[in-house]
């Protein structure tokens, strides 16, 4: 007979295969992080973990004094609030665009948008780096037939992050066209069709009915996008190495230096532990919106 | 009127988005330097191939290929294994604690993957497991995202289906393996293509879990060889090309599963 007990222990056995391993690679090692973050481990704490000391809040205060650090802080900042606009944005018009009721071959043309998103982002990056040369990339190649002079877009502190941001919203805007093209299909026909018997033009339309509608969609975007913004690392790692003078180190560059680069583990884990803070405040932020818009 | 204005936007956009595209492909079929002259050339003089042969004999680059396709191909199997089974028992078996449980894992999802690389790594040096294809593994062998996507499929299979198994003296596992699996094969489907690209573009942990170049998967062995062939132009826009079609031909072959499944993803996130 199949009893209670029998079915109990399949269900233990259906689930400790999947939530061991989540245990110990992911959540143990977030605690240990923790933990970590409040010692002075580093290359002589590697051969023998007892070399930490346990230092207190030494750590945040040093981040708190360190330049490099607020440079980063800035940096990622500067990527997060005009790189994540800026992408939700041509990701809207993309949407519209692939959505309007006139278009043909929408098919094909979302295919197009879409398949920068699943290219590899190391690759990719590769292939920007050489786009942006400032003699032979193609970039100035074709701002010189506006009669643009051209810029040294991985070469200038000015403009080596917009450079970043600008492949970024290429590799990315597809992923929330697709998310947005959902909402605007859930907004129903008669509200436009209402509008328009109400002699409301095009810009109307969008402002009145579809802003407000896609409002629950957005603040999703918006947040995820913001989310994923603050974790900037292949893209200075391939393209830059956090130069010209730091003016691409984000955070997690600085973290992923810090920790395999000079070995200051305690330090490494602070900057982390200061990233997964600031992700937390976002996204709780997100809870409280999403509640709101819901009402 | 308004329809080609639509339609040339929309052209004009596309020819935007493929353009990098197009000039990966264009620059990879070059002679040596010739995509670094001036004025700037779009497509080659004479196409040659000798950059892929070079990839393959100069590089070693199939060394980095096979890494990535067993890394990438191992982590799709197994995840897609555990993450069903648990997906599974939280949506049809009952026991104590299981909606809690629950809750706690998905709350997990917020904790960033960078957080947990510190100490990762350090756990798996002491047993020996850097530099290995096991160590690239143990980090997405099981997803809370897998879980969370097979627990919403999962509660649409009718109670009925399972207890009629159970009647016919199915068991437990018999149950999960063939009815349960069967019938999730689209969300399956969907989650193998996510989780297979996401492994195939994967760069922060196995950069930092694999320190030996012989172990490097193909993003790891590109960023390191593009710091090292600076003026070989071409033949990175080769290794480019190579390391980003796999997942390309997949999406364009899979995009409705594919695209279906950013829908389920994003309707409560």
């Amino acid at each position: 007979m199949t009893g209670a007990s029998s079915i109990r222990r399949a269900v233990f056995l259906f689930l400790a295969p999947a939530l061991l391993p989540i245990l110990v690679f992911f959540f143990l090692p977030a605690v240990a992080a923790f933990a970590i973050s409040f010692t002075d481990f580093d290359i002589y704490s590697l051969g023998d973990f007892r070399n930490a000391r346990f230092v207190g809040f030494k750590n945040y205060i040093q981040l708190f004094d360190d330049t490099l650090f607020w440079k980063a802080m800035k940096n990622t900042l500067y990527y997060v609030l005009v790189g994540g606009p800026l992408s939700v944005a041509v990701s809207l018009a993309a949407a519209l665009l692939v959505n309007a009721r006139l278009a043909r071959f929408r098919g094909f043309f979302r295919t197009v948008y879409f398949a920068p998103v699943v290219t590899t982002l190391v690759a990719v990056a590769i292939v920007w780096r050489y786009m942006y040369h400032p003699r032979f990339g193609i970039l100035n190649y074709a701002l010189n037939f506006f009669g643009i002079d051209p810029v040294d877009w991985l070469g200038d502190p000015l403009w080596a992050m917009p450079a970043i941001i600008l492949l970024s919203v290429w590799k990315g805007f597809g992923y929330n066209m697709i998310i947005f093209v959902a909402g605007l299909q859930s907004i129903p026909g008669e509200l436009y069709e209402a509008a328009r018997i109400d002699g409301a033009g095009w810009w109307q339309q969008f402002k009145r009915i579809t802003l407000p509608m896609l409002a629950p969609t957005s603040v999703f975007i918006g947040i995820v996008t913001m989310i994923n913004n603050f974790q900037l690392f292949a893209e200075p790692y391939v393209m830059t190495q956090g130069g010209p003078v730091h003016s691409t180190l984000s955070i997690v560059l600085l973290m992923y230096e810090q920790g395999f680069r000079w070995w200051n583990m305690g330090y490494s884990a602070a900057i982390a532990f200061v990233l997964f803070g600031i992700i937390l405040v976002v996204s709780l932020a997100q809870s409280k919106l999403q509640k709101q818009s819901a009402l | 009127m308004k329809k080609s204005l639509i339609l040339g936007v929309m052209v004009m956009a596309a020819v935007l988005t493929l353009a990098p595209g197009i000039w990966m492909v264009s620059a990879s079929l070059m002679p040596a330097g010739q995509a670094s002259s001036l004025p700037p050339k779009l497509f080659p003089s004479q196409i040659t191939f000798e950059h892929f042969v070079d990839l393959f004999t100069r590089l070693e680059l199939a060394r980095y290929l096979v890494n990535s396709l067993v890394l990438s191909i191992s982590i799709t199997a197994i995840s897609l294994f555990l993450n069903s089974m648990a997906g599974y028992a939280f949506a049809k078996h009952r026991f104590a604690g299981r909606d809690r449980l629950f809750r706690l894992l998905v709350a997990e999802m917020i904790i960033p993957a960078q957080v947990t690389t510190l100490p990762l790594f350090l756990m798996l040096n002491k047993v020996g497991l850097i530099n290995t294809y096991a160590g690239v593994l143990v980090a997405s062998m099981a997803t809370i995202y897998g879980i969370f996507l097979m627990r919403q499929f999962s509660l649409s299979i009718p109670d009925s289906l399972i207890e009629a198994a159970r009647m016919d003296g199915a068991s437990e596992f018999k149950i999960y393996w063939s009815v349960i699996l069967p019938l999730s094969k689209p969300i399956l489907v969907t989650l193998a293509i996510f989780t297979f690209m996401g492994a195939w573009n994967d760069f922060f942990w196995p950069l930092i879990v694999l320190t030996d170049d012989s172990m490097y998967t193909l993003p790891v062995a590109l960023a390191i060889l593009s710091g090292e062939h600076v003026q070989d132009t071409e033949l990175m826009m080769a290794g480019s090309v190579l390391t980003v079609l796999p997942v390309l031909i997949i999406f364009i072959a899979m995009q409705k599963a594919y695209i279906e499944g950013i829908m389920i993803g994003s309707v409560k996130g």
